[in-house]
Formats: C-alpha cells, structure tokens, sequence
C-alpha cells in the first residue's frame, strides 16, 4: 500500500465527500476492496473510483503486474495477434483513478471484521467488498489431469503463457501429428470459446502442418454457435477436424500426460499436441470468503449481490445468476450495475434499474468472424434473458468481414472501459 | 495496447501516399460524376454537401478541396486530424485519396466511421462528385442539397424531449464496452460529439429495425423514448 497517495487522495476528495454525504459515517471515507482485476474487478474498481470522483477509497487486489486477457488469447493461437497486445498495465488505474492498486494475491476473506488477508500478510478493511476472481478448475474433473500436468496438457484457458505454450507445442506438432482438444462440460467461461480455438488452431495448422488432424472430446451433446462453426469447418478446414461427442463416449475420457495419450471411453489415442480444459468452479478465494453454494457464488440479480452477504458483490464468472452466459463482456456488464449500487449505498448517489448485456464474437477464419448476443434484465429469481440474436449460416464474406472488424473495435472497447 | 491499427501500417499508408503522388494513375481523376453521386449515397449518412448543407454527424463537405484538414471552424474533429492540419496536410485529390481508400490507417484516431473504399476507380468517381462543390466555394450548385439526412418520419415530439445527461452517463456505460468514450473509432463507429438529432434519428432507426444492426437493434430495443434522449444529451458533449 501507498500511503503517501492515500493521504494525498484522502485530503483532496475530502470536499467532495462531505457533499456527496456518505452514508457510512464516523470513519472517513468508505473503502471498497476489490479482488482479481480482470473484466469484472478492473470495471468495478474504475467505475467505482471515476464516478464517486475520490469520495470511495478503492483498492484492487490483484497478484499480476500484466493482465494478459483471455479473449482473443485464441486469435493470438491463429497468428492474428501479437502475444504482447493481449497484456494491459494497471498504470492508469492508479495514476488516473487513484486507486490502490495492491500486486498480491488475497487469500482470506473475514466477513465478520470485514477485512481481507493478502499473502504477503497484510489486511485491507472493507466495507463493501467486490470478489471477482474469474475461473478455477475442478480438482479430478479429466481424470489423469491436475494442475502439475500444465505444461504437457495446457489448458490454455486462463490468458498469459498458457496460450504461448500451447501455441508452440501445436508448431511442434510432427507432420500429420493429431492435436486433441478435452472440451469442458458446461457451465464454463465462454461458451464458444473452446470451438474458436479448434478454428484458431485449424488455421495455424493448415499453414504450418496442412496434413494434421484435430480431435474435439466433448462430453456436451450441443455447444455454442454450433452451426456456426460446423459450417465454417466444412468450409475452411475440410477433413481436418473431427468431434466425439457423449453418444460415442466424448464425457468418459482419461489422459495420461506423461505417455501423451487420451482415452476416450477405453480407446487410446496417442496425441502430439493436447489441449486439455477442465470442468470449472468460482476462483478459490470466493470459497474461502463462504459465499459459493456448491461451484459458484450466487448472487441476486438486481446488483449482483451474494445471497449470504449483502456487503459482498461477485462479478463474472465466479458467479451464479441465471442466464447470463460466462464471458469477460458480461463481467464488465455486471460490474457497471454492481459499481452504481455500491456507490449508491455508500455516498447516496442516483441507482438506475439494472441492465444487463453480452455479446461474444468469435474468428472461424481469416475474416470470417461471427457474433452471439443479448439483453439481459433482473427478474425475482435470476438475471433472465429479454432478447437475443445471432449469426446467420450462408452469410456474405462483406459481412463476416465486417463483423470481424466489429470484433477489434470491441476489444479496444472494453479494454480502454476497463484500464482507462 | 489496442489492436486496431499498427504504426507501420501508418508508415505504409503515407508512404505510399508520398509516392504515389509521382505515378500518372493516381493523381488523374478521371472519375464518373454520377456514378459519384451514388457513391455518395452511402457518406450521406453523416455527411452533407449542396447550397443548405450544415455539419451534421460529420462537417459539411463544401469546399473541401484544397482546405486544410480539421481547418473548417465548428466542427470538433479527432487529435489526429487536427494534429495533421496544423502540420499543414491540405486535402487534394491524393490526400482524400488516400484517406478515403483507408481512413484508420491514415489518421488513427479519426472518428469518421468508415471502413474505407478499395476501389480505386469508384474513390475517383466520389471525388469527382465532391470536388463539383469544391472547384470554387461560391460555385456551388443551387439545388436542393443532395444529402438531405432522413429523419424516417420520426414523431417530432420524440426529437424535441430533452435528455437527462446523468441518466444518459448511466446508461451510456452498455455502450462504452464497444463504443469508446474518447470518441475514436477502430472498427465501431465513433458516437461521441453527435448532434442530439442525429442521435436520436439514428437509435430510433434502430428501434425500429430500419436500419440493419442485429446488436444495435437488440441495444437500442429496449431503449425508451427518453433513455435514448438522455443518451443523446450525455454523448453529444462528451470530449
């Protein structure tokens, strides 16, 4: 922590805190704890800081100093971005928004005192705390796969180096050597995110390694933009790519990372390249802090607040609520609603009713992008959908272009609303 | 950190802006004035040209060649351009050449929201047609202004409800995940600094899935009245 910019913000937001008159009385001004700095966190702790102009004091946590996304993790696979324009600087966040931006990893959660516990050993007092810690795998999900089998079966599915080294294992591939993919059972974060990679890694083998094949074991009988991507398989990569779903026994494999080979319900598969991405959980730290029931952590659907703790929010992934699909654009959709409710509750600033919405594009090919998306509203159970569309089969080059164009101007989007 | 547009795709684009000025093809415009005037159609969105035309989504086009980028008063155009006309780029058949063929890898930040014209021949028709408002100001054509901006019969009590700024700031924060708040424009559109009538004309046509967007049908949907009127308000003043 950075005492001397906590002083310096403390005595110039202290005007416009005294107006904005907090509710959070007799200790200065109210603090906000945020974990994990990604699409959720990084927007809540922007949104939270620039709108409540200094009058919240706002810490993220957050253990990396570079926060390389997870979308377009896949184009960087395909050759259609340069690792490093994936990675994004807290930088701003400090220096522009003056928030307390902690390089720690938090590691305990005291809902009771309202504090959190950082690995280094330090305490953040809260009294809002927003938990945003994206995706963790479930231990045992792909039997013969752990955590230690990272690096001969990546998975890739975090962003930052385990793309790089998936990509670079795929390079290696022999000549007409056989990449298999182990898809993850739903819910998981972003639903077309394991089928752009097949396309992602299509590509880059039809340039490097054209005689290769590509073996999908999916234990999901449908999955997302399905026609989508068949139709651009046929397309682009016919012949290449193959999919075992459940009816063939896609759900009952086994890998065995140090002979290279997959089972697939007792058949082995000797593969050059494996790409193996588990069933998923809330991150760690949002079972530590006891607000997850079962996987994830639910929430109520007007402000993403837990449903055991009206001073936690959870943002995301992490999350459990309703039919928002897990993607980095609805983090950052959740996290502006939590922030103005957080914000609301704490200075007495204006609350709109809650929006919600998310769109996904996705990259089959060179210019060949595709889109899914929709409105979401609160409902008295769950966040529930209110509208939705997405691509069309048979659509002209002119537009799939078009809408791969789209796809670049979102990420410059997001992640200028994200780091500022 | 954005992946839009790389510096050497910059050099390249004014390189060969800078060079091509010496080949016989590009700085012949031998363009169709008609086939022009079609092409047009699709700038007309934004643009106006013609006796009545005014700044609209994007400055009036009269006069425009031999005018020097981001000089005509009034209109709040991107760093960049500005950048550009204060380091003396004057607009010629082969600068808006070049900036038409390509617009984001000529000036980075423009917020003209237009992916650009391959075609060489049919940038050279849409440049003969504007340069016939151009030859000299005063000599501009007495009809009526060819880009009359539709308003698609939009109830005039729906354009004249004043916007709430701070509910559109609110709002405005589903847009800002696409749509960036400094108002530059890599591959969606710049929707910053717009007239409020422009705004709103533009929502509602959406609404009413009069114009083809399934995102911003799907947005704009479920937009009010006067939700689409505080966004108005709030993005036309925001720098």
């Amino acid at each position: 922590m950075s005492l001397n910019r906590r002083h310096f913000i403390g005595a110039s937001a202290a005007v416009s805190a005294s107006l904005a008159a907090p509710r959070v009385l007799g200790q200065g001004r109210p603090r906000v704890v945020v974990i994990g700095g990604g699409s959720g966190g990084a927007t809540a702790a922007r949104y939270i800081a620039k709108d409540s102009d200094g009058a919240i004091d706002v810490t993220l946590i957050e253990p990396q100093r570079t926060y390389y996304t997870c979308y377009f993790s896949n184009l960087y696979i395909g050759g259609f971005q340069d690792y490093d324009d994936l990675g994004h600087s807290y930088a701003r966040l400090a220096s522009d928004y003056g928030i307390n931006v902690v390089h720690d990893t938090a590691t305990g959660v005291d809902r009771d005192a309202k504090t959190v516990t950082t690995a280094s050993g330090e305490t953040f007092p809260y009294d809002k705390l927003v938990l945003s810690p994206g995706i963790d795998f479930v231990d045992g999900a792909v039997p013969g796969w752990s955590l230690a089998a990272q690096d001969a079966m990546p998975h890739a599915y975090k962003g930052g180096t385990q793309a790089a080294l998936l990509k670079a294992q795929i390079e290696a591939m022999p000549e007409g050597g056989l990449y298999a993919m182990v898809a993850p059972p739903n819910p998981y974060r972003c639903p077309p995110g394991p089928y752009e990679r097949v396309s992602m890694v299509a590509h880059l083998l039809t340039q490097v390694n054209p005689t290769a094949k590509i073996l999908i074991v999916d234990p999901k009988e449908n999955f997302s933009k399905q026609a989508l991507f068949e139709e651009g398989w046929q397309k682009h990569y016919s012949g290449m790519i193959s999919r075992i779903g459940p009816d063939f026994g896609g759900d009952i494999v086994e890998v065995n990372p140090a002979e290279m080979t997959v089972s697939i319900d007792g058949v082995v598969e000797t593969v050059d390249a494996c790409n193996v991405i588990p069933a998923q959980k809330a991150g760690r730290i949002a079972e530590i802090a006891g607000v997850t029931d079962g996987r994830w952590a639910p929430v109520e659907p007007t402000a993403m607040r837990s449903t055991m703790d009206e001073n936690v929010h959870v943002l995301g992934d992490a999350s459990q609520q309703g039919d928002m699909p897990k993607s980095g654009f609805s983090a950052n959709s959740q996290a502006k609603v939590a922030a103005m409710a957080i914000r609301g509750e704490l200075t007495g600033s204006r609350v709109f009713p809650a929006r919600y919405s998310n769109t996904c594009w996705s990259l089959i090919a060179t210019d060949d992008g595709v889109k899914v998306g929709a409105n979401y509203e609160p409902t008295d159970e769950k966040i529930a959908s209110t509208g939705s569309f997405i691509s069309q089969t048979g659509e002209d080059a002119a537009l799939r272009r078009q809408t791969y164009e789209e796809s670049l101007g979102w990420y410059a989007g997001i992640t200028a609303d994200m780091f500022g | 950190m954005s992946p839009a547009v790389r510096p050497a795709a910059v050099a390249a684009a004014l390189g060969a802006l800078l060079l091509g000025s010496g080949g016989a093809h590009a700085a012949d415009p031998v363009g169709d004035v008609d086939r022009g005037e079609e092409i047009w159609q699709e700038c007309s969105a934004c643009h106006q040209i013609g006796a009545e035309a005014t700044d609209w989504v994007g400055p009036h086009l009269n006069g425009l060649f031999g005018r020097r980028a981001a000089a005509h008063d009034g209109f709040a155009y991107s760093d960049g351009l500005t950048r550009m006309g204060a380091d003396g780029l004057v607009w010629t058949f082969e600068t808006l050449d070049a900036y038409i063929e390509s617009p984001l890898a000529f000036a980075s930040d423009t917020r003209m929201a237009y992916p650009g014209l391959e075609d060489a021949q049919e940038r050279a028709d849409l440049l003969a047609f504007l340069r016939t408002y151009s030859a000299s100001p005063q000599d501009i054509p007495e009809a009526p202004r060819t880009a009359n901006p539709t308003d698609h019969g939009l109830d005039p009590a729906i354009l004249a409800l004043q916007g709430d700024p701070e509910y559109g700031e609110y709002l405005s924060s589903e847009c800002t995940t696409c749509h960036q708040a400094d108002g530059s424009a890599q591959g969606i559109p710049s929707i910053t600094q717009w007239p409020e009538d422009a705004f709103v004309i533009a929502m509602h046509a959406y609404k009413r899935k009069l114009r083809p967007h399934p995102v911003m049908q799907m947005i704009a949907g479920r937009l009010n009245d006067e939700e689409i009127a505080a966004l108005a308000a709030y993005f036309a003043t925001l720098e």
